[in-house]
């Protein structure tokens, strides 16, 4: 046999070296600039932050074309305007630019931004409504803190107390909690991922937002797959505190994407967060700690245990709040709400196994108990819509 | 956002957060950012940043550039002129750094400024040496087969126009090939002007004409501007005399915006529609002109100082059709 001749390792690498040849004399030789010919060159620019200060609009760019972009000149609600741009007017592939313009924006009103190109292109973004950007300091972390500690961390909290009524439950009904469970995760799975792809529109061509969030979720929810899966197969309370371990987190990291655009929503000053808002989030959330507890109702864990699972759940809230309105960017949203996704989707595969065999699964109480959880994550949803 | 919208929680933190305007937060300053301005502006003063390219078209001169033609006189004693006119394609810059690739007349837009006298002969020839059938309509008098539209000249051919020059009066040429709308949009056009037999008063003479750009193609202009480059005349201010008259040939092309208009600050002009009559039509400091239309206007300013001329729709002004006079006074 020929192969024999060679080590394993050339017979890998050969395929990466003949690639890596034929990349390179195309990229020497002329044939790419024949296929170019008379084509115009492609450009590409997305808006990735705004922030408003004083008589001043700051806008970030990223350019995720596959040419290079040079910014010209910049109009502001159809009139140029004086701009600085740094680093650089000539944006490369994946390159960023600031661009600051000093411009009178008014509180409250919508103002339009538009990059126009040295080829006459536009680059286009819209300010729905106008708001000072906060600056960071104590104040900055205290409100956003506060916000997360209310629709994340209390709801969380309140959630767990339904652990006392959970130990008295019969068997039968602990499976409906479970179920319930389920039910509840497949919403927030469904929703994250909703959310993700939304994001998703949002990044730049050649970041492909749509795939990474099939990297994100998919590999959120094969690292934990891989990572809990001794633990959790364990008999007993071990595994089912395993369980519960893997939900607090699922639904941290689901938080965290929440937390997020909580942040930037409220940062923009779009998010109205009243105190109905807030009392709809608590609602809603708070069947989140109901989750959290179902698997281990009948271990007796000691408080402190619960304390660190709902913290697991609900603190991310706040650290997103934080991200989202320091931060935001459509590329982290995405990344972070398809990681929630896929360790949502993980846990609803860990409590299928728990569940039993196809007819355990599909009786009245755990069929009904998805459905319920279904139901009542949709109708608190609706509480929630203002 | 008020809570009445009747939206979900999701759609509320959607629109905060992805939304068109959902992007972060927290100011940081712009460090060493690169300064393009190379003049300093006003703050918070509309414009744009930089200077077009040198060697380029040069408003300025074209302001006051009339080509007479090559002169000579016919058997019949009738003064011929002769131009000679190419469609050429050429990008052209129409604000600092902005690149339109254009069709131009002998390599600019607006074309040359095309001057007889009223019962001159003209003889235009022309070749096509752009990528798309042309042709040169003139406004005018002239011969049907003279007119610029069922002729059209292929890439590499050629056609002679020849007409005596009448009425007496502003007038334009553009290309009449279809898409109309599209060749004339690309830059091809200029102006026509023919001098009544008995002269017009001294004056100081300029041409206007009032165009703008669609860069992205997308139907509507992105770039206005008297004379191609946004905010010439603001950038370079237009130099006058107290006491001058001063004549402007204003020419509107624009292409997709309905009207234009022209309105001269602390001052006020006289109006002579199509430059077609010897009495002025009106006296006034605002005037509105659909595309194809054009008067001359005169006007003295008699004190010095820096004086806006701008369209009055608002949107073009600060989109680049705006400019300056600096009006000084020989006696100081």
């Amino acid at each position: 046999m020929t192969e024999r001749r060679f080590p394993l390792w050339i017979l890998i690498l050969l395929p990466v070296v003949m690639l890596g040849l034929v990349v390179a004399s195309l990229s020497q030789g002329g044939l790419l600039d024949a296929l170019r010919r008379g084509v115009p060159p492609v450009e590409e620019l997305t808006f990735e932050r705004v922030v408003l200060r004083p008589g001043e609009i700051h806008v970030d760019v990223v350019n995720g074309g596959p040419d290079p972009v040079t910014v010209a000149q910049v109009m502001v609600d159809e009139a140029f305007w004086d701009f600085k741009i740094a680093p650089d007017p000539t944006i490369v592939r994946l390159g960023r630019a600031t661009i600051s313009v000093p411009y009178p924006w008014v509180k409250g009103e919508a103002h339009q931004v538009v990059l126009l190109s040295s080829t006459g292109l536009t680059f286009e973004h819209e300010i729905p409504v106008a708001e000072l950007t906060p600056e960071v300091g104590p104040r900055f972390f205290g409100v956003f803190a506060l916000i997360g500690l209310y629709v994340g961390v209390i709801p969380v909290a309140i959630g767990l107390l339904w652990y006392p009524a959970l130990r008295r439950l019969e068997q039968r009904w602990l499976n409906f909690v479970l179920a319930l469970t389920v039910g509840l995760l497949v919403f927030l799975g469904v929703d994250a991922l909703h959310e993700a792809l939304e994001a998703a529109a949002q990044v730049g061509g050649a970041f492909q937002g749509t795939m990474l969030v099939a990297v994100g979720s998919l590999g959120a929810l094969l690292t934990i797959e891989l990572v809990s899966r001794s633990r959790v197969r364990r008999e007993g309370a071990q595994g089912r505190a395993a369980v519960a371990w893997l939900i607090a987190l699922s639904i941290g990291v689901h938080n965290l994407g929440e937390g997020l655009a909580i942040g930037a929503a409220y940062a923009l000053g779009e998010a109205a967060l009243g105190a109905f808002l807030i009392i709809g989030f608590m609602l809603h959330n708070t069947t989140e700690g109901l989750g959290i507890v179902a698997p281990i109702a009948r271990d007796r864990p000691a408080i402190g245990r619960l304390a660190a699972l709902g913290l697991l759940a609900g603190a991310p809230t706040i650290l997103g709040a934080w991200i989202g309105g320091l931060a935001y960017t459509p590329l982290f949203a995405t990344l972070f709400l398809s990681i929630g996704a896929g360790a949502i989707a993980q846990v609803v595969i860990v409590l299928w196994r728990v569940m039993g065999d196809g007819a355990s699964r599909f009786a009245p109480a755990t069929a009904g108990g998805v459905l319920v959880g279904l139901l009542v994550m949709y109708a608190t949803g609706l509480l929630v819509a203002v | 956002m008020s809570p009445k919208d009747g939206m979900s929680r999701r759609e509320l933190l959607k629109r905060g957060a992805f939304g068109a305007a959902g992007l972060g937060v927290i100011g940081r300053t712009v460090d060493g950012a690169a300064e393009l301005a190379m003049h300093a502006h006003d703050p918070m003063v509309a414009g744009t940043v930089g200077r077009v390219s040198r060697t380029g078209f040069d408003a300025l001169s074209y302001l006051e550039q009339f080509d007479y033609g090559t002169v000579s006189t016919l058997p019949s004693g009738q003064t011929l002129r002769e131009y000679d006119i190419s469609a050429v394609d050429r990008e052209i810059e129409v604000a600092p750094g902005v690149f339109y690739p254009a069709w131009t007349y002998n390599g600019q837009v607006p074309g040359p400024t095309i001057r007889a006298t009223e019962g001159d002969r003209v003889r235009v020839r022309f070749r096509n040496l752009g990528t798309h059938a042309h042709t040169i309509h003139f406004h005018g008098f002239h011969p049907a087969d003279m007119d610029g539209v069922f002729e059209p000249v292929l890439p590499g051919g050629s056609f002679v126009y020849e007409f005596d020059a009448e009425p007496a009066g502003l007038h334009l040429y553009h290309c009449h090939a279809v898409p109309l709308k599209k060749h004339i949009a690309k830059g091809l056009y200029g102006v026509y002007i023919v001098d009544p037999k008995t002269p017009r008063s001294a004056a100081r003479e300029m041409v206007m004409v009032l165009n703008g750009f669609d860069t992205n193609l997308d139907g509507s202009n992105e770039v206005y501007a008297a004379n191609t480059v946004a905010f010439a005349y603001r950038d370079n201010p237009i130099p006058m005399r107290v006491g001058e008259l001063q004549r402007i040939y204003l020419v509107n092309v624009l292409e997709f915006d309905l009207i234009n208009s022209m309105h001269l600050h602390a001052n006020f002009f006289h109006v002579y529609r199509t430059g077609s009559v010897a009495r002025p039509h009106e006296f006034t400091d605002t005037l509105m002109m659909c595309q194809g239309e054009r008067h001359i206007i005169e006007f003295t300013y008699d004190r010095p100082g820096r004086y806006m001329f701008h369209a009055h729709q608002s949107e073009f002004a600060e989109l680049g059709w705006m400019g300056h006079f600096q009006v000084e006074d020989p006696a100081v």
